[in-house]
């Protein structure tokens, strides 16, 4: 039997302040999150600098936290683990020197985590039968890809969004018909009592990119139709605007998704991040997984959003694979996937 | 007792280690002012002096960390390393004012002791202190982001002597010497920036004033607000007023 891997993780690479501690990258002892979103929306979205100060406040109660949750002392841990990137410069930078110096302290290996990463491997978590290879697609207020998983650690970026990422998208058209900040949810809920099928909205492909994404285009649709409604007029119903908006978003991922686990012949498929959560893209992908007869697999809402416990699943694999990083290790807000 | 003490308020980082017994020393300090981030060098710098002079963090009586003005991020990774040092070694932390310690550099001088740094916005982080005696640090004017003529005509009314330090020289010096009547100098290089053995310097006194805290409740020192909430309230103001 090999000796039990603890992880220290942190996160604190946007809007929530982060630290977990994860058994052997699948067992979860501890999960706390310091959410500011109530700081934020009096400016309808995350501020870096707000966000910044927030986590630098909030850091090291957090972090007790978690080890006091998971009742284990800091000798107990075998790494910390940290994001660093992508995400705020400022924000990651606070995540990345407190880990630093706890690691430098305490005499621990440190692990550096990439953000999506992490949301992908939130998947490990609740499945403990998941393993590479598998497709996922990544979906969150910064992130819109779609990754083929193929060995813990190697991924390979099949598409991307070419502008907004869809939780953008999701925040713009809530602020356009009143709903405010965080757009995600407030859609969600308000789409279920709206007719999908009120308001056609485009589904955009780009030519000879069959699996990047664009999010502008809807957006600008959703806003374009707002106007139009004002001068001649007619009533606009959030319910509907909501509903049709999203079953365009959704169209447009479960298919680039079952088109891409076609062509590669995948089994298994996953979804993460932050809209991950959003109850019309798991009931949609569900069916057109359950149709071709594939396994698919969601993360609760919990590890969905911004969490540690996800980077503490990442880590594990990462640290088993001998990655360590130095004192030196500096936030990278652009750090491509698979990188080190 | 011996401090550990650290200054990213700027470009240049810095970090000393200091033993306040009987007499004091300075045991190591290292001070770089370089392009690379602090995130780069801060954490290396304190794992090389504190390797050189075998040291281990529990024999550490408290953390020092130049708390504020400065740059936002700067100050951050300060605060964020300090933090995470105190958490592992229990100790607590102090927060010294990065004007203050800076000031502190010159002890002993009777003349006016103004540290300026840029802080943008047409202004200058800034202060005025003096060695009451010679050996009295005194603080005349709190540490505060100042429009660099009210400085001027603060220290012209005053009518002292007065030593310049801090990243605010080259910038200012020009305008400086333009706008003061009393005679004035600029320090040389050796004592023209941060330096983390003043603040351990001053760590110290506070120290044994009982000032300090734990380092769940330390947090920099900004002066000033983000600019987000600058432009919420000035929205507010001028909705209020009827603009």
């Amino acid at each position: 039997m090999e000796k039990d891997i603890n992880i220290l993780a942190i996160e604190s690479s946007c809007d929530e302040t982060a630290a977990a501690v994860v058994k052997n990258g699948r067992e979860v002892l501890s999960n706390v999150i310091s959410s500011q979103i109530a700081l934020h929306t009096l400016y309808g979205g995350v501020v870096p600098e707000i966000a910044s100060r927030k986590h630098i406040e909030k850091i090291n109660q957090v972090i007790e936290q978690a080890l006091a949750e998971a009742d284990k002392k800091l000798e107990e841990i075998d790494a910390v683990a940290v994001t660093y990137g992508p995400g705020l410069v400022g924000a990651l930078l606070v995540g990345v020197a407190a880990a630093k110096a706890i690691a430098f302290a305490a005499k621990k290996p440190l692990v550096g985590v990439h953000h999506i990463e992490g949301h992908i491997s939130a998947n490990y978590i609740e499945h403990p039968e998941l393993k590479p290879e598998f497709l996922c697609l990544v979906i969150s207020g910064g992130h819109t890809h779609l990754v083929k998983v193929k060995d813990y650690g190697v991924y390979e970026i099949l598409g991307r969004t070419r502008d907004d990422a869809v939780g953008e998208a999701f925040d713009k058209v809530a602020r356009g018909i009143g709903l405010g900040y965080p757009g995600g949810p407030k859609v969600d809920k308000l789409a279920k009592e709206g007719n999908p099928d009120a308001i056609f909205f485009p589904r955009a492909h780009i030519e000879g990119a069959p699996y990047d994404f664009s999010f502008s285009g809807i957006k600008s649709a959703v806003l374009n139709h707002l106007n139009y409604c004002q001068m001649k007029q007619k009533k606009i119903v959030p319910a509907d605007i909501a509903a049709s908006f999203q079953q365009a978003v959704v169209d447009t991922l479960v298919s680039r998704t079952m088109r891409a686990a076609d062509e590669f012949g995948f089994k298994r498929v996953a979804i993460a991040g932050g809209v991950a959560s959003n109850s019309a893209i798991r009931q949609a992908m569900s069916e057109a997984c359950e149709k071709k007869g594939l396994e698919f697999y969601y993360p609760s809402p919990i590890y969905c959003t911004d969490n540690a416990a996800m980077i503490g699943a990442a880590a594990y694999y990462e640290y088993k694979n001998g990655v360590r990083h130095g004192w030196d290790l500096n936030a990278m807000p652009n750090l491509p996937l698979g990188q080190r | 007792m011996k401090i550990l003490a650290v200054d990213t308020s700027s470009l240049v980082a810095s970090a000393a280690i200091a033993d306040f017994a009987e007499d004091e020393i300075l045991t190591a300090e290292y001070t770089t002012n370089f392009k690379k981030t602090h995130s780069q060098t801060l954490l290396p710098m304190i794992a090389e002096i504190m390797k050189t002079l075998e040291l281990d963090g529990s024999e550490f009586d408290a953390i020092a960390v130049a708390a504020g003005p400065g740059s936002f991020t700067g100050l951050r990774i300060g605060s964020a390393t300090a933090k995470g040092l105190g958490l592992v070694w229990d100790k607590p932390l102090i927060s010294v004012p990065t004007i203050d310690a800076m000031a502190y550099q010159f002890y002993g001088s009777e003349s006016l002791i103004c540290p300026i740094m840029d802080a943008r916005r047409s202004q200058v982080y800034t202060g005025i202190f003096t060695f009451r005696e010679g050996t009295e640090f005194e603080v005349l004017m709190e540490q505060c982001p100042l429009a660099l003529e009210d400085l001027c005509n603060e220290l012209n009314a005053r009518g002292k002597r007065v030593i310049f330090t801090g990243d605010g020289i080259p910038v200012y010096k020009e305008k400086i010497q333009e706008m003061l009547t009393v005679p004035h100098s600029f320090a040389p290089a050796h004592m023209n920036r941060q330096r983390a053995a003043a603040v351990a310097a001053l760590g110290a006194i506070y120290m044994r004033e009982g000032k300090s805290e734990h380092a769940r409740d330390h947090g920099p020192e900004y002066l000033r607000v983000s600019q987000a909430e600058r432009e919420r309230k000035e929205k507010q103001n001028a909705e209020s007023y009827g603009i």
